[in-house]
């Protein structure tokens, strides 16, 4: 089994740990994941931690699944926009998925996303739950 | 600029919930009568990507959010914990870039069965009051073990509390704290092992009592006072008896201790346990409240403190963070198969 190697991994904290997003200094567009180059050519961005909050978009419940998260079926998958209108794309979790709407309020959950065996690193990161409970 | 003590508190408790009878119909137990041994009616299961780590950053973040302060102004962090998911690699260290914190922290993580967690609010004290760290903070997380079949099944739970102290913005001040350790053989596991073993008649007199009567005794004769001074009185709950009884020891009466009182539905969340209960004081505390808070861990020893609430509290509550009261209500039931599964206790390969 191939797992995102540990130095990949660890470059990759920030944002997946806080959500940290690139912004350009010159025209203010947020990009999550972080790119190095922004649509308007500007190379002069800058990190900026997204909200934990926002709205569920659209989801999808999977029933067919990678290798690392066949034991989690049926896997529900969302985007969310964030308060600050960024949409994140995530798990979601700590939710049944016949009661979940579009427009459902969501927070970003810190979660185990995959342990890489028995003996192998653990790699934490976000995930999305809805508020209140569903 | 006050006295040291409890800036903010967060505590976190996963959704699920397994209710006793259903452990007990597994295991051929009468649940009526654990259920009265113990006064455990349900109790938290950390959902299947949580774990100890998971739960104490949670708990960190609700704290923060509830201190309105910048992280990076913290500058220790302590996990008291008996679950790490790593034998080796620090929660503390995890917790530092989950939350936003400097480099420029002391960090560790902490072990004395249940009592780690509040270790680290005597560290965060010291470092704080000394001047040396502008903001200290503690977490107790656990995603306790307890073998199946086994009694501890009935209790051993999944939560996490934390506290942040400082000497700016506190909402419930220190005014003093004693220790009271043994070495008493009363709940241990050896490295390696799955499960803690425990002495049946040896966790109760020798172990809890002792060390939790000691400690608040000695803090009242240390420090004059007599239990009327309380409001709330706060102890460790490893079941619902235990906690009642060392209050009668003690002449404390039922009401200051029920509101504290977490384990009947969520079960023993070992070092959040305490604290959990110290939260849900927090929660509803009004200025002036005196709060005695005694945890406990196994091996073994108590701490005791007592916190006077300020003015500050109302502004505290106010926020908008969950309240354990709120999270005792937040649930979702499983069943035996599902809970194993939860608690990666189904053998699989990997």
């Amino acid at each position: 089994m191939r797992h995102e190697s540990v130095p990949i991994y660890w470059r990759n904290i920030p944002h997946y740990y806080r959500l940290v997003a690139r912004r350009c200094k010159r025209c203010g567009a947020v990009y999550f994941p972080p790119v190095a180059k922004c649509r308007c050519g500007s190379t002069e961005l800058e990190n900026v931690e997204l909200p934990r909050e926002g709205r569920l978009v659209e989801y999808t419940v999977l029933h067919q699944v990678g290798t690392d998260f066949l034991k989690q079926k049926p896997l529900i998958v969302g985007l969310v926009e964030l308060s600050n209108g960024v949409r994140v794309a995530g798990q979601i979790v700590d939710a049944q998925p016949d009661k979940l709407a579009p427009g459902a309020k969501m927070e970003v959950v810190f979660r185990r996303v995959i342990a890489d065996g028995k003996h192998g690193l653990v790699m934490y990161g976000y995930k999305f739950r809805p508020v209140g409970g569903i | 600029m006050s006295r040291v003590g409890v800036v903010s508190w967060g505590a976190y408790i996963p959704k699920y919930r397994i209710r006793t009878e259903e452990v007990a119909r597994i295991w051929g137990d009468d649940p009526l009568r654990i259920v009265d041994v113990y006064l455990v009616d349900e109790k938290s299961v950390e959902g299947l990507d949580e774990d100890a780590v998971t739960i104490a950053v949670e708990a960190a973040r609700r704290a923060i959010r509830r201190a309105g302060i910048d992280p990076r102004r913290i500058g220790a962090v302590y996990a008291g914990t008996e679950s790490k998911p790593y034998a080796v690699k620090p929660i503390s260290s995890i917790l530092v870039d989950a939350l936003g914190l400097s480099n420029n922290v002391f960090a560790v993580d902490m072990e004395f069965a249940c009592k780690a967690g509040s270790e680290g609010l005597v560290a965060a004290i010291g470092l704080v009051d000394s001047g040396r760290a502008e903001y200290g903070m503690t977490v107790g997380t656990d995603t306790s073990q307890g073998e199946p079949g086994e009694h501890l099944e009935y209790s051993a739970s999944s939560g996490g509390a934390a506290l942040i102290v400082g000497k700016d913005g506190v909402a419930a001040e220190l005014e003093a704290m004693y220790s009271f350790v043994s070495d008493t053989p009363d709940f241990w596991r050896r490295e390696g092992s799955p499960y803690p073993m425990h002495g049946e008649g040896f966790t109760g007199e020798p172990a809890y009592f002792r060390h939790i009567v000691g400690a608040a005794k000695g803090l009242m004769e240390k420090y004059g006072y007599k239990p009327s001074d309380f409001t709330y009185v706060v102890f460790h709950q490893p079941n619902g008896r235990f906690p009642v009884r060392a209050a009668s020891m003690l002449n404390i009466p039922m009401e200051k201790i029920k509101p504290g009182i977490v384990v009947t539905h969520i079960g023993n969340t070992y070092n959040a346990s305490a604290l959990m209960g110290f939260a849900r004081v927090l929660d509803t505390a009004k200025p002036g409240d005196k709060i005695l808070l005694v945890p406990f861990g196994s091996g073994a020893g108590s701490n005791a403190f007592v916190f006077t609430v300020t003015d500050l509290i109302a502004e505290r509550q106010k926020t908008g963070v969950p309240t354990v009261e709120e999270m005792l209500r937040d649930k979702i039931y499983v069943d035996y198969a599902q809970y194993l599964k939860m608690r990666k206790m189904i053998k699989l390969f990997e």
